[in-house]
């Protein structure tokens, strides 16, 4: 789950690490401040706000209400920015970069640090990053914060603050179970303190039942997503036409790869997960109703979800739920041929082969 | 011989009296795995369909158990797992899904270290017919044979297990390594297990976005693995940065794309199928 650099920031004034003063703002009665100049910034779940016109300084009171009016009107990126935050505008002397992640190949978290901060990690060349994979059984230690900075060639003024930010980095990432703690540009002023420019946190959703002081971000699904979401199914919207009811992630994704070599496109990834229920197949029906379809193809492998429950619930959902597009279904594995009479009984005809329902879902839609 | 799970493996079921823990017991049972025993804190003394239960791992450890097939809620896998290597046990297996990843992390570490293996969480676990199954994939869709299969998923690995089985072939082990961008065993472990066993002939490789252990495994392949390879990678059509049901499943910042899998494994001789139907074929000609 990604946070807002407000609420990353708030995280980094709990763990000790030096931030600029600063205001979260909700509305436009909300914008004042006393030490100008000011900087105004989009609070948005996405890279680039800057370049997009989401960050702007102002000198008075007059620019700051004009300005920040502007940027709470913005969209960026197809994200509406719903608050502000406001601060202190640093005098910048030099821009630094930090984070810690999870290294999927090496299966433990990686240091990452530069003294070229202020641009994308990814432009900066190898040769002026330094990397340090922690072994998380033996954890972070203070030597790490030293060999890094020595490699970096700090100033040894700089050293002794730089070690201290890393060490509280780390804690917040093990702390919060992040998946990244990124400070990029970590600033260092012209008074020689070193601070938190911007602030990025993502924490592992599944590990917010040991964070309830951190709440959900629903800003980042969509309304059919979040609908999906409520009621406890793993959707994706993809902004096509056909509907997808699968079973398990790895044949979503194929079913979806399917169609979209036949020239289809889906609508969505929606997975029944290890459930056997007639009513989570019903449900399935009942979000996708929501969505504008013009044809819905279900696709199940039966195992621990048996074919028949599935059959079942798809009898069950065109009774209830009224779905009025074509539906091809496709039922294979456990309990299949119980599964494949209850639908034929119901005037369907279930598919054996993925390739099939495919096919005839092309032609059903594109009438070829 | 298969490898991983053999006639010698012998199971217990840590968190046997809940719902997928009792049933996939007395499936594994049903596929011929040795079951020796269970744990429920708080029921020991009870048996689930002949099965002892006890409190402890380690009051189990007397029924001369060396796996454990783990199904206790996310918050309380990294205590099982601990659990497990305190008591010595050689294979862990981790149903779970949703366990936070750097709870993950720290199993596989100390696992590593003490020379334990670590399959999932969030797979199916690994099935050797008829010898052994660890895990939760349907016990009919298998015949024994010379194809070794690895996946990253579960219901799509059924998938191609079954069209294996349905056209003639047969498989010596398939493995489930998780959906989670942390994982246990992964490719290059089990193709390195893959490589000393003589029953297996070829591989299958069941791929899909995230990450770069797709191009990793090809790289290995490359350089030191000489058994015909065949694949198939899912989420060609998947959108950068949405994760596709599974945690690992992400493409993010540019990383973790099919094209940049198939591409990989291509460059190293793999046949990469489009549809997984097309696995069949492409294993009987690379057995040719």
């Amino acid at each position: 789950m990604n946070l807002y650099e407000y609420q990353a920031k708030d995280l980094f004034r709990k763990y000790g690490i030096p931030t600029p003063l600063g205001k979260h703002v909700n509305s436009e009665e909300e914008l004042v401040w006393e030490n100008f100049p000011v900087v105004v910034k989009a609070q948005v779940l996405t890279g680039g706000r800057g370049k997009a016109g989401g960050i702007k300084f102002a000198e008075n009171k007059e620019e700051l209400r004009e300005k920040g009016r502007e940027i709470l009107a913005m969209t960026i990126k197809g994200l509406k920015v719903r608050s502000l935050l406001l601060e202190e505008r640093l005098e910048i002397s030099k821009e630094y970069y930090v984070s810690v992640t999870l290294d999927r190949s090496r299966k433990g978290p990686v240091i990452i640090a530069s003294t070229s901060g202020g641009v994308e990690i990814e432009d900066v060349p190898d040769s002026k990053i330094v990397k340090y994979w922690i072994d998380p059984t033996l954890g972070y230690s203070q030597f790490i914060g030293r060999e890094i900075s020595f490699s970096l060639h700090l100033p040894p003024e700089e050293t002794k603050q730089f070690t201290d930010i890393l060490a509280k980095i780390y804690s917040l990432y093990e702390g919060y179970d992040c998946e990244l703690v990124e400070i990029n540009p970590l600033v260092v002023l012209k008074d020689g303190r070193i601070v938190a420019g911007d602030a990025k946190v993502i924490i592992d959703s599944d590990s917010l039942f040991r964070h309830k002081d951190i709440g959900e971000n629903p800003a980042e699904r969509t309304e059919l997503e979040e609908l999906a979401y409520s009621r406890g199914y793993s959707l994706v919207e993809l902004g096509g036409d056909i509907g997808v009811i699968a079973n398990g992630a790895g044949l979503t994704m194929a079913t979806l790869d399917g169609l979209t070599l036949k020239g289809l496109k889906p609508k969505n990834f929606l997975d029944l997960g290890g459930s056997d229920d007639v009513e989570k197949v019903v449900g399935a029906f009942q979000i996708l109703k929501e969505a504008k379809l013009r044809g819905l193809l279900i696709n199940i492998f039966g195992g621990v979800t048996r074919c028949d429950t599935v059959a079942n619930g798809i009898v069950e959902a065109r009774k209830r739920v009224g779905i009025t597009v074509p539906i091809v279904v496709r039922l294979s594995g456990v309990n299949e041929d119980i599964g494949r009479a209850t639908l034929k009984e119901n005037g369907i005809e279930a598919y054996s082969d993925m390739m099939d329902a495919i096919a005839e879902t092309d032609r059903l839609v594109n009438g070829q | 011989m298969s490898i991983i799970v053999n006639e010698d493996t012998r199971i217990i079921v840590q968190g046997i009296t809940g719902h997928q823990g009792s049933f996939n017991a007395i499936q594994m049972q049903k596929f011929g795995s040795k079951v020796v025993a269970g744990t429920s804190p708080g029921k020991g003394g009870t048996e689930v369909n002949g099965i002892k239960v006890y409190d402890t791992v380690e009051q189990a450890m007397k029924e001369g158990p060396n796996a454990t097939f783990i199904s206790v809620a996310a918050p309380y896998v990294l205590d099982a797992a601990k659990e497990a290597l305190y008591s010595g046990l050689e294979l862990i297996y981790i149903l779970t899904e949703k366990v936070p990843y750097q709870d993950t992390m720290k199993i596989v570490s100390l696992a590593n270290k003490l020379g334990k293996k670590v399959i999932g969480p969030n797979g199916p676990g690994v099935t050797s017919p008829f010898s052994c199954k660890l895990g939760i994939m349907p016990n009919q869709i298998f015949r024994k044979g010379n194809v070794g299969v690895i996946s990253r998923s579960g219901t799509l690995t059924y998938e191609i297990v079954n069209q294996i089985t349905t056209n003639g072939l047969g498989e010596s082990t398939v493995i489930g390594l998780g959906g989670d961008p942390v994982t246990g065993m992964n490719y290059i472990d089990v193709l390195e297990e893959f490589k000393n066993d003589d029953q297996t002939e070829a591989v299958a490789i069941v791929g899909e976005i995230g990450g770069t252990a797709e191009e990793e495994a090809a790289e290995y392949i490359k350089n030191r693995f000489n058994k015909p390879v065949v694949s198939y990678i899912t989420g060609r059509s998947a959108p950068p940065g949405k994760r596709m049901g599974h945690a690992g499943a992400i493409i993010s910042r540019g990383k973790g794309t099919a094209e940049s899998k198939v591409k990989a494994l291509e460059e190293v001789g793999v046949k990469v199928a489009s549809y997984p139907y097309e696995i069949p074929s492409l294993l009987k000609e690379a057995l040719r």
